[in-house]
């Protein structure tokens, strides 16, 4: 039996202020407990996608659905707490004075008493193996620590979608194995974006193509991956 | 970079480890009592001075920690120089520059090193207070003295990308010295070319800036931020606590009567 989807996108178009037309009807379902990665070119609308998912950006045609909701008005604060969104550069993802106070963000906007928050924010770090860095300051981190902090920000809400922009981007191999290894060991349904075909080959079993705005290709990362002319045609390579 | 700009530098002393809203507190009314005293109240500017260099002593940061730091305001504290020219009195010093004749007086000396030496103790307390007290600390008492949220918000937001933003800065200017060559005598071209290039950089800046501070808010928004601002609430302080924060005023209030009766 099919699992229930999580998250629908149908018919999705989006153009920013400036013209610029970064979504052209885009279709996506994503089920339950499924791992799908974003590929494409820089400018291909990955990011832009993403923003949708959790009502960043607002559709201006088409449809986005989380868990049944539509995301707009009402619905878009119980979406952004089922779909945690981390942004690709950790710098504008921790925003507040001390580790702490930034995971504990997404808790206390929803909400939740206080000694929950607390116990949210040590679950969270000990899931990304930072346990005790709560005292600590975002400058005073490595680019690694960062990115599992910028993490464990969203793990804190208990999302049901985690949704990363580039999660290896500007990591060293250590630190990009590091959070491969991580993101292998969540449960979620998770959806990326990312230019690591090395990591989508290891990690997610679906692939989803988009190129100028448009899904080109969405099927098992396998196939996907070896077809040369068309990962070639998409500026898209497999090292 | 960051150790230039923060501050703070952690010790395990008493003071560092006093409650942030008391020393917040005692700190900002110092500064007051500082700034209200009388010209000439010489014995409560000791007193004052003796109370920082004794309580930075306590903190482990040494004696001349302070003292040092403190004189940041010097130069700014010299917008104070017409005053000892300005002040009607018995004239103990003649300048002549030209056609121009300056007397300074003894009650206008007396006045300007007033203002000296008060500057140079205000800014004292200020360093000792964040030298001993985190950043994200001093924002929780502000919040617990009651200044507008939106504001400590603001503060903290400031105190985040302050660090990444002189690193940017920093980086840009190391772009620019690797393409600036020196060929000799004369490099760098005219100073409208070197303004037009530093423009450049400064517009590049704030554009960056600019772009961050829409993607913090898109950041803020994706974690639920609604308009409101919320925060864990604060423990009451402890009787030892207020007892301490009566104690720092009491004294202050001793001294304003020291400087009033002396000065």
């Amino acid at each position: 039996m099919e699992r229930a989807p999580l998250i629908e996108v149908s018919n999705l178009s989006f153009r920013y202020p400036d013209g610029q037309q970064a979504l052209v009807d885009v279709n996506l379902i994503v089920r339950e407990g499924e791992r799908v990665a974003l590929v494409g070119p820089n400018g291909a609308g990955k990011s832009t996608l993403i923003l949708h998912l959790n009502g960043i950006l607002g559709s201006q045609d088409g449809h986005v659905r989380v868990a049944g909701l539509p995301v707009a008005g009402e619905h878009v604060k119980r979406v952004r707490a089922l779909v945690g969104l981390v942004f690709q550069e950790p710098d504008d993802q921790l925003f507040s004075p001390t580790v702490f106070e930034d995971v504990a963000y997404g808790p206390l906007y929803m909400g939740l008493p206080e000694d929950e928050v607390r116990r949210r924010v040590e679950r969270a770090l000990a899931a990304v193996g930072m346990e005790g860095y709560g005292d600590r300051v975002p400058h005073r981190l490595s680019a690694g620590e960062k990115k599992r902090i910028a993490l464990a920000t969203v793990l804190a809400m208990e999302p049901s979608v985690l949704v990363l922009d580039e999660p290896t981007a500007g990591l060293d191999p250590r630190g990009r194995r590091m959070l491969i290894r991580l993101l292998d060991s969540m449960s979620q349904t998770m959806i990326v974006s990312t230019h690591d075909l090395l990591m989508v080959r290891d990690l997610f079993p679906r692939m989803v193509i988009l190129d100028r705005g448009r899904v080109v290709a969405d099927g098992p990362s396998a196939d996907l991956l070896r077809d040369r002319a068309l990962l070639e045609a998409h500026g898209l390579e497999l090292p | 970079m960051a150790d230039v700009l923060d501050p703070y530098r952690p010790r395990a002393s008493l003071v560092h480890r006093a409650d942030p809203r008391v020393k917040v507190a005692v700190a900002v009314m110092s500064i007051l009592v500082t700034a209200a005293l009388p010209l000439g109240a010489w014995p409560s500017y000791v007193l004052l001075l003796a109370a920082v260099v004794a309580l930075a002593v306590a903190a482990q940061l040494g004696v001349g920690f302070t003292l040092r730091r403190g004189l940041i305001a010097l130069p700014f504290a010299l917008a104070a120089l017409p005053l000892a020219f300005s002040t009607p009195g018995a004239p103990v010093l003649s300048l002549r520059i030209g056609p121009l004749a300056l007397d300074a007086t003894l009650a206008g000396v007396e006045r300007f090193l007033s203002v000296l030496v008060k500057s140079y103790v205000s800014l004292q307390f200020a360093v000792l207070l964040t030298a001993t007290t985190r950043f994200s600390d001093m924002l929780a008492a502000m919040r617990a003295l009651r200044v507008p949220r939106l504001l400590v918000v603001i503060f903290g937001l400031m105190w985040r990308y302050l660090f990444l933003f002189a690193h940017e800065a920093n980086t840009l200017r190391i772009a620019r010295d690797a393409r600036s060559a020196d060929m000799g005598a004369k490099s760098g071209g005219s100073v409208a070319w070197r303004a037009r290039v530093t423009g450049g950089m400064v517009g590049n800046l704030f554009i960056r800036g600019y772009e961050r501070s829409e993607r913090v808010y898109q950041a803020m928004l994706a974690r639920g931020y609604d308009g409101d601002i919320r925060t864990f609430a604060l423990r009451p302080l402890a009787p030892s606590e207020y007892a301490v924060l009566a104690g720092g005023m009491a004294i202050l209030a001793l001294l304003a009567v020291i400087g009033i009766l002396f000065g």
